[in-house]
């Protein structure tokens, strides 16, 4: 008798427990349909008012893909097997000019890539919280760093041309401004995350700020500091070709004028060289920069 | 030097003597290295030739920028604040709306692009080519495109960027979709699900956190993407930016540049919070489970 009551207590308290672990359960469950919910409504009203402050419209675009599939198709040019060659001819009438202008983008990257770099470098140091006593140099030098990778490379294009005259200068410059500012960041993240004890060797040896930099910090930080100048040179290669839009030098100028021209055949010919250029770019960067960092690594691994 | 055990020149030039590599590299690599140097300065050189960078020009240049420097302050919005904030709005709907386009239909193309999907090695190598051959192409020549495709305006905008991003985002959902963990597939496979349901309940689940993070991330940049397609004609504060500094209304165009800086930081401090819950909440629920 006393045992059934036991059991039968101890059911209870067992019915109780479950209770409250489902009343549990429900609870989150409904809180968690609750916010799945919210973040469904405020999604959609993303969508709709994007949708219309872009004047998306539905007819449009079922009009406008069909209008954009016969702009590609039209790019296309005529070969046929025969003529082949006099085809390809004509359709890369332009190709002498056209590679030089491609050099010249190559060029534009380069350059933007080694000033901005040179920029980033002296920017870095005082932007690392570990290098620096002065929380005031590590502040302005941080908000330098941000205005120059905020700003879009393009928009600082613009400005210098009218400054500085058409021609790829600006468009280095516009580059080299934007690259000073992600490097800048870039380096400094690195220099955040070296080793200490080099840094302090130097200090305790007598050296000054200068010489813990280029003595304790840049040797260790180099690698790095090449594999993201890589990493950036095939990013600016990229942001190069469109500077001729505004008239700063490059393949894009030739392009700009091919699209506003409906020069069709031309526009795919430009965009396959295009095309063609960054895919080289980016594969002998990435093979560049896994052997830069191929030894570093065997040297830093034991055995 | 009234150290014992100072080191002498005599010892320094003793070690030197008997392991040259130790104190200097070989003659070879250090002549590798000089050439190296001396290609770089070369190339440097020529390029600065090349683009005209002549002192004269530069110094007038700077000159002349420091005159417009001068000119932007103090930035005014010339009365047509409202309209900046519509150019602004639309410029985050394009992107908005452009990231969306290119997630959705990134996703299939991903399916395709993986290599645990399709196992067939052509196929597989073909359309990761494909995916780096868009990359090639910028937003702004899409942008370009489009507007001589369906008109100006916005919605040329949200083409360009949904057509810029849809490759590499491809790529990205292709590479995570490899990644995921086996088991979970083999065991919702060993409990009976067809291949639909084996996506839908074991892969799914493991690569939406992740896809949820590439693609927020895609929404960041295509916000500084989506300012300057307007100088093409493609929507947004691009397209005032542009017309301000055609027409030198300098202290205008530094508001607008300004406006830029705040919204693009706005966004890219939200988008980041959102993108640490996701991964927070991913690796929360992974060691739980």
């Amino acid at each position: 008798m006393t045992m059934l009551a036991n059991g039968s207590a101890a059911a209870g308290v067992a019915d109780i427990r479950l209770n409250s672990f489902a009343e549990e359960y429900r609870r989150q469950q409904r809180t968690k349909r609750l916010w799945t919910l919210l973040f469904g409504a405020l999604f959609a009203a993303a969508c709709i008012g994007s949708a219309i402050v872009s004047e998306v419209d539905v007819g449009k675009l079922l009009t406008g893909l069909p209008k954009s599939w016969n702009y590609i198709y039209g790019t296309l040019p005529r070969i046929r097997l025969e003529t082949f060659g006099a085809d390809m001819a004509e359709w890369y009438w332009g190709i002498n000019y056209w590679l030089r202008l491609l050099l010249e983008t190559v060029l534009m990257g380069f350059l933007g890539t080694v000033l901005g770099a040179i920029v980033g470098l002296a920017l870095c140091f005082p932007a690392s919280r570990n290098l620096v006593e002065s929380r005031l140099a590590y502040f302005i030098s941080r908000r330098f760093l941000e205005f120059f990778r905020t700003v879009p490379g393009l928009v600082f294009a613009l400005i210098f041309v009218i400054a500085f005259g058409l021609g790829p200068l600006p468009g280095v410059l516009a580059l080299a401004i934007h690259t000073a500012g992600s490097l800048g960041k870039l380096f400094a993240e690195v220099n955040e995350n070296i080793d200490p004890r080099p840094v302090e060797g130097v200090r305790a040896a007598g050296g000054n700020w200068l010489m813990c930099m280029s003595l304790g910090v840049i040797p260790q930080a180099l690698p790095n500091y090449a594999s993201y100048a890589l990493l950036r040179f095939e990013i600016n290669v990229h942001s190069a070709t469109v500077m001729g839009v505004v008239g700063a030098g490059g393949i894009g100028q030739e392009l700009y004028v091919a699209i506003r021209q409906f020069e069709y055949s031309d526009i795919s010919a430009i965009l396959l060289l295009l095309i063609a250029l960054v895919s080289i770019i980016d594969l002998s960067c990435e093979a560049i920069r896994h052997r830069m960092i191929g030894p570093e690594l065997q040297k830093a691994m034991p055995s | 030097m009234t150290h014992a055990s100072a080191i002498s020149p005599d010892d320094i030039a003793r070690l030197r003597a008997h392991h040259p590599d130790v104190l200097a590299a070989p003659l070879a690599t250090r002549l590798r290295t000089w050439g190296m140097w001396l290609l770089f300065l070369a190339a440097f050189g020529w390029g600065l030739w090349w683009i005209d960078a002549s002192p004269v020009r530069i110094w007038n240049g700077l000159s002349k920028l420091g005159f417009l420097i001068g000119l932007m302050f103090p930035p005014s919005d010339g009365g047509a604040f409202w309209d900046y904030v519509t150019g602004m709005v639309e410029t985050l709907g394009m992107a908005f709306l452009g990231t969306l386009l290119a997630a959705a239909v990134a996703l299939p193309l991903g399916i395709l692009g993986a290599k645990n999907v399709v196992p067939n090695w052509l196929f597989h190598f073909s359309l990761r080519r494909v995916f780096d051959g868009f990359r090639g192409i910028d937003s702004l020549v899409w942008a370009l495109i489009f507007v001589s495709a369906v008109g100006l305006g916005p919605f040329a905008g949200v083409l360009a960027i949904a057509m810029s991003d849809v490759m590499v985002l491809a790529k990205l959902y292709a590479e995570s979709i490899e990644n995921v963990d086996g088991k979970q597939v083999e065991g919702v496979r060993s409990a009976g699900a067809n291949s639909v349901q084996t996506f839908s309940l074991a892969v799914f689940p493991q690569i939406f956190p992740v896809m949820l993070s590439h693609v927020l991330y895609f929404f960041e940049s295509n916000v500084r993407s989506a300012t300057i397609l307007g100088i093409v004609g493609a929507g947004g504060i691009g397209l005032q930016l542009s017309d301000r500094i055609r027409i030198n209304n300098w202290d205008e165009a530094l508001f607008i540049i300004l406006m830029i800086l705040v919204t693009v930081a706005l966004i890219d401090s939200a988008s980041k919070q959102i993108r640490m819950r996701l991964i927070n909440g991913g690796t929360a629920a992974k060691t739980s489970a």
